[in-house]
């Protein structure tokens, strides 16, 4: 029933739609649709973009394993190379320190009012994606897939059950977020 | 209903919000939650519209063709649910200098906007050369336990954090 779900094209973007409804009324509320909170973090003051961050993932992270184990989702992990994913990585953090949002944020910053957002920072991304676009083809010959690693989680990677890898991470993803609570951050 | 007029939740409940969330989207979509490609797309879908044919055959737009997709909508939901958010707490603010920007490079918008631009294109390159962005590697390749999403993740933050520190305390 599901998978009949998944094909249905009109139905499909209309729960995109409203799934993002929530994930942007969600990100305005947690205050990271803000320039602000968001540098607060990079400039390690301000720990709220690291604490919904953590969150999301060990909610996510428990919940999504449970219902693969209940064979109701597939994971659908990315592709990834020291080529691509490290330098790519690095190169995003660079524009992350200097516009001070990331994709999702930059939507919902929009959304709240934010014009340099909505005329810089926009047509940066997409100006951005569209020069990815033009050089793809020599970036994927010579660099993109350095180091290649493929779609390797780390329950493969460690050869052992996925649970032997989420306890101990949910245990010290939490001990993070408590150590920061603690420490007043 | 007065907590959906709060200016601000618990980051802790939001979080625990968007990993529900995240579920949702496995369960309703076979997706995870990601927003790089939707911006890839509407680059593509605007290029499209001056150059024709010549776009869509473009090798990357042949993996990732420019059409409005379940995550272009994802995308444009976001900015309605922020919208509506910050109409419920009255936050909607018209600004073109954030706060913590003007007290340290000056109020100039054009400054900002040249910033916001150069800021912009770097997070494009970046994201679609490492495959996704703070949320479909940040949130959820992570918690899928992707090698390259943990990778990705951390370069993302080592990077701004380390832009971050020499623009504000360096510069």
């Amino acid at each position: 029933m599901l998978k009949t779900l998944h094909q249905s094209k009109g139905i499909q973007l209309a729960i995109g739609f409203f799934l993002g409804v929530i994930f942007g009324f969600l990100l305005q509320k947690g205050g990271v649709t803000q320039y602000d909170i968001i540098v607060g973090q990079l400039l390690l003051t301000d720990f709220t973009v690291l604490k919904i961050m953590l969150s999301a993932v060990v909610t996510g992270m428990i919940g999504i394993h449970l219902l693969r184990m209940a064979g109701m989702v597939a994971l659908h992990p990315k592709p990834g190379s020291i080529g691509s994913s490290l330098v790519g990585g690095l190169i995003f953090g660079v524009g992350f320190g200097i516009l001070g949002y990331c994709p999702g944020t930059m939507a919902g910053a929009v959304g709240e009012g934010s014009l340099d957002v909505l005329f810089g920072g926009i047509p940066g991304v997409l100006i951005g994606t569209g020069l990815f676009a033009k050089f793809y083809p020599v970036l994927e010959k010579k660099i993109l897939n350095v180091g290649y690693f493929g779609e390797v989680t780390f329950p493969q990677l460690l050869k052992v059950n996925q649970w032997w890898v989420i306890v101990p991470t949910v245990i010290g993803i939490s001990a993070l977020l408590f150590a920061i609570e603690m420490s007043g951050f | 209903m007065e907590w959906l007029c709060m200016k601000q939740w618990s980051p802790y409940v939001v979080g625990i919000g968007i990993g529900v969330l995240s579920w949702f989207a496995f369960l309703l979509s076979d997706k995870p939650i990601g927003v790089s490609t939707a911006f890839s797309r509407t680059s593509g879908m605007i290029e499209k519209l001056f150059r024709g044919k010549i776009t869509t055959e473009k090798a990357y737009y042949k993996t990732f063709p420019p059409t409005i997709d379940w995550e272009w909508m994802l995308m444009v939901g976001i900015l309605a649910g922020a919208f509506l958010s910050a109409e419920f707490s009255d936050s909607f603010r018209i600004a073109w200098v954030p706060m913590k920007w003007g007290s340290t490079f000056g109020d100039s918008p054009a400054l900002r906007w040249i910033g916001s631009l150069a800021g912009g294109i770097m997070i494009g390159m970046g994201a679609r050369w490492a495959g996704g962005c703070t949320s479909g590697h940040g949130i959820s390749g992570t918690l899928q336990l992707a090698a390259s999403s943990w990778l990705a993740a951390a370069a993302f933050f080592a990077g701004g954090i380390i832009t971050a520190i020499f623009l504000f305390q360096v510069l």
